[in-house]
């Protein structure tokens, strides 16, 4: 009977979800390479409602919601809108060879130093981010499980009539 | 004596297993035993959250074995066994359950088991927590007129209770630990109806007479494992796991494993792995007892016995492509040979004395060495 | 050892661990030292801890049918037994 509620209160404690909070920060500057050999800072997109996608393509959900992004970009960018996909991996050739097969039209840039994963406290791949037109943080989600999509263009929405 | 087969299928918490479908081929030749079979795994994810897997497996055995040729004549029969279970996903924990059903003639078993496995430190860590029982039926063959069948006389029960707890790590950007403990419990009938144990007769002109066994109705035992695994720079991994066992039956073994994986070109994978394993005996073992009812358990099994065995395997697989099926994202073929050598220290070949009575000393016959090849054959698909 | 003192140290075992571990990931005061953008080895294929079940599985069973020592192979699952 010991042994039982013992076994229990071990496999309760298991069950307890991580708690992860949100903040209303501004978004922290930066300046990146971009595929096109082009120099990318987010101060470019002062005014526009800005979506950050951190993403590797080592990562199988990372993936899965990259044509998604593209149809959201496509959408959207012709009312005050950008999308940037930020690449974490130290090496682009892996990269560039999965965008050679599967290409988005958004801008990608690469963080090959992860100071930008860093800055955005990356806590999942792949993350993203929806910035105001006034520069300051309103959304951030981890992981991506399909029917995430639909809660971006929700925030998009919001946001864009701003 | 009773053995234990898996449906190993790792529960990897906060992700769901791929979508994946393996069909094997499978064939071990050894010590006048050859075993055959296929074997087919289906795994597939349902919606976000549930998993389910089904395994068939056949064993095919045709056994002339040294154990079979002393006390019995050889045999052939087919054990079959089914599993299926299913995964639940829930944030960052991960719910398993599943049920095994193994048949043979002689050998029913069903063993349910249920896991819980938990992601923490940002996915660094997984727990995993598991539980096992199993319900095993032995009966016993006897051959009555040129019919092979069960013995009506003979019907014995033996319970498995298995406990686990498993921790895997990340321990740096390439480096992956692991740690698992296992207590398992067996009661019940837990010899073989066909074994028996031989003892020093003068009398007899083998200079030994056959008896049969007897064995303790119940063991607990203790497993321990750890591994690691390493990410080589240039694109391959090394891993090193060592297994500690204990029994109450009174052995001790070590499994000491070193596996190296590389791909190579484009399409190969190859596979090199190294096993060393040693073990102590079984308190009540012996080769050969002194006298009759020498002691209270008296067994002779070689898997109770003590020895070494170095088993080295190689593995080659081929990615190809199908362009007319799109939904397969990815296929393989894969071939596997594994070359066992097992040197017992403490058990003898007694067929020397049984075909050739007189001519060596019982207990004197040369100690017993198992080489044996194992092949594997199988093609796996991802959807 | 008895069985229920066994059982009891096992159970012992897993409360320290989950004790250790549960609250400490509820809060998650301590940093992950791997970040999730650094994980491009560790997701690697070939950094599977068990790569092909199908065929790890098998061999686990080959040798456990003919050695003494069973268990911690690293395979979830419960055993049957078999001759």
């Amino acid at each position: 009977m010991r042994i039982r509620s013992a076994a229990l209160a071990a496999i309760l404690t298991l069950a307890l979800p991580a708690w992860a909070g949100v903040a209303d920060i501004e978004a922290p500057a930066f300046t990146l390479q971009s595929a096109d050999g082009r120099t990318v800072s987010l101060a470019q997109f002062k005014g526009d409602v800005v979506m950050i996608n951190f993403w590797a393509s080592w990562c199988g959900p990372c993936r899965q919601e990259m044509p998604l992004l593209d149809d959201i970009y496509k959408q959207y960018k012709d009312m005050g809108f950008t999308l940037l996909g930020v690449n974490v991996e130290p090496d682009a050739h892996d990269a560039n060879a999965w965008l050679k097969k599967t290409p988005v039209s958004y801008p990608i840039l690469y963080d090959p130093k992860s100071r930008v994963s860093q800055l955005y406290r990356v806590q999942a791949m792949p993350a993203t981010v929806i910035v105001d037109r006034n520069g300051v943080v309103r959304f951030m989600h981890n992981g991506y499980l399909p029917g995430d999509e639909n809660r971006y263009m929700n925030s998009i929405r919001a946001l864009i009539v701003q | 004596m009773a053995a234990l087969c898996l449906a190993g299928f790792p529960a990897a918490a906060g992700v769901l297993p791929e979508d994946r479908a393996d069909a094997l081929y499978h064939r071990y030749q050894g010590g006048g035993i050859t075993v055959q079979g296929p074997s087919i795994l289906v795994q597939k994810r349902i919606g976000d959250h549930f998993a389910v897997n089904a395994n068939y497996y056949q064993d095919m055995i045709s056994s002339a074995s040294i154990d079979v040729l002393l006390s019995a004549s050889p045999y052939k029969e087919t054990r079959t066994q089914k599993t299926g279970g299913v995964q639940y996903l829930h944030g960052k924990t991960t719910y398993s359950a599943g049920f095994i059903n193994s048949v043979e003639p002689d050998y029913k078993a069903n063993t349910s088991y249920y896991s819980i496995s938990q992601d923490m430190f940002g996915d660094l860590t997984t727990v995993t927590l598991s539980y096992s029982r199993g319900w095993d039926r032995i009966f016993r063959d006897i051959k009555a007129n040129g019919v092979i069948a069960n013995d009506p006389t003979f019907h014995q029960r033996a319970d498995h209770r298995v406990y686990g707890v498993s921790v895997s790590q990340i321990l740096s950007r390439s480096l992956l630990g692991t740690f698992e403990y296992q207590f398992s419990s067996d009661q019940g009938y837990l010899a073989s109806p066909y074994r028996e144990i031989r003892y020093l007769d003068p009398n007899n002109p083998a200079g030994y007479t056959l008896a049969p066994q007897i064995y303790p109705g119940t063991r607990t035992m203790d497993a321990l494992s750890t591994s690691l695994k390493y990410y080589l720079p240039y694109r391959a991994a090394l891993t090193a796991k060592y297994r500690y066992f204990t029994d109450s039956w009174g052995i001790r073994a070590h499994t000491l494993q070193m596996d190296y994986v590389q791909p190579v070109r484009h399409h190969w994978t190859l596979d090199g792995n190294i096993r060393y394993y040693r073990q102590g005996a079984a308190s009540f073992f012996s080769d050969l007892f002194p006298y009759a009812n020498y002691s209270n358990y008296m067994a002779r099994d070689r898997e109770l016995a003590a020895f070494h065995s170095i088993t080295l395997g190689l593995e080659a697989s081929y990615a190809f492509s199908i362009p007319r099926l799109s939904w397969i994202q990815r296929s393989t073929a894969t071939l596997r040979f594994d070359r066992m050598v097992v040197d017992y220290l403490d058990y003898r070949d007694a067929l020397y004395s049984k075909y050739d009575p007189g001519a060596i000393k019982a207990g004197r016959e040369p100690l017993y060495t198992l080489d044996a090849s194992i092949y594997q054959a199988y093609v796996s698909l991802w959807f | 050892m008895s069985n229920p003192s066994r059982l009891l140290a096992w159970a012992r075992v897993t409360l320290v661990v989950t004790a250790l571990l549960g609250p400490v990931s509820a809060c998650a005061p301590i940093e992950p030292w791997v970040k999730p953008y650094e994980r491009e080895h560790l997701a690697d294929r070939i950094m599977a801890l068990d790569r092909n079940p199908i065929s790890s599985t098998y061999l686990d069973h080959v040798f456990e049918t003919r050695e003494g020592a069973r268990g911690a192979t690293g395979a979830v699952g419960g055993g049957c037994g078999c001759n």
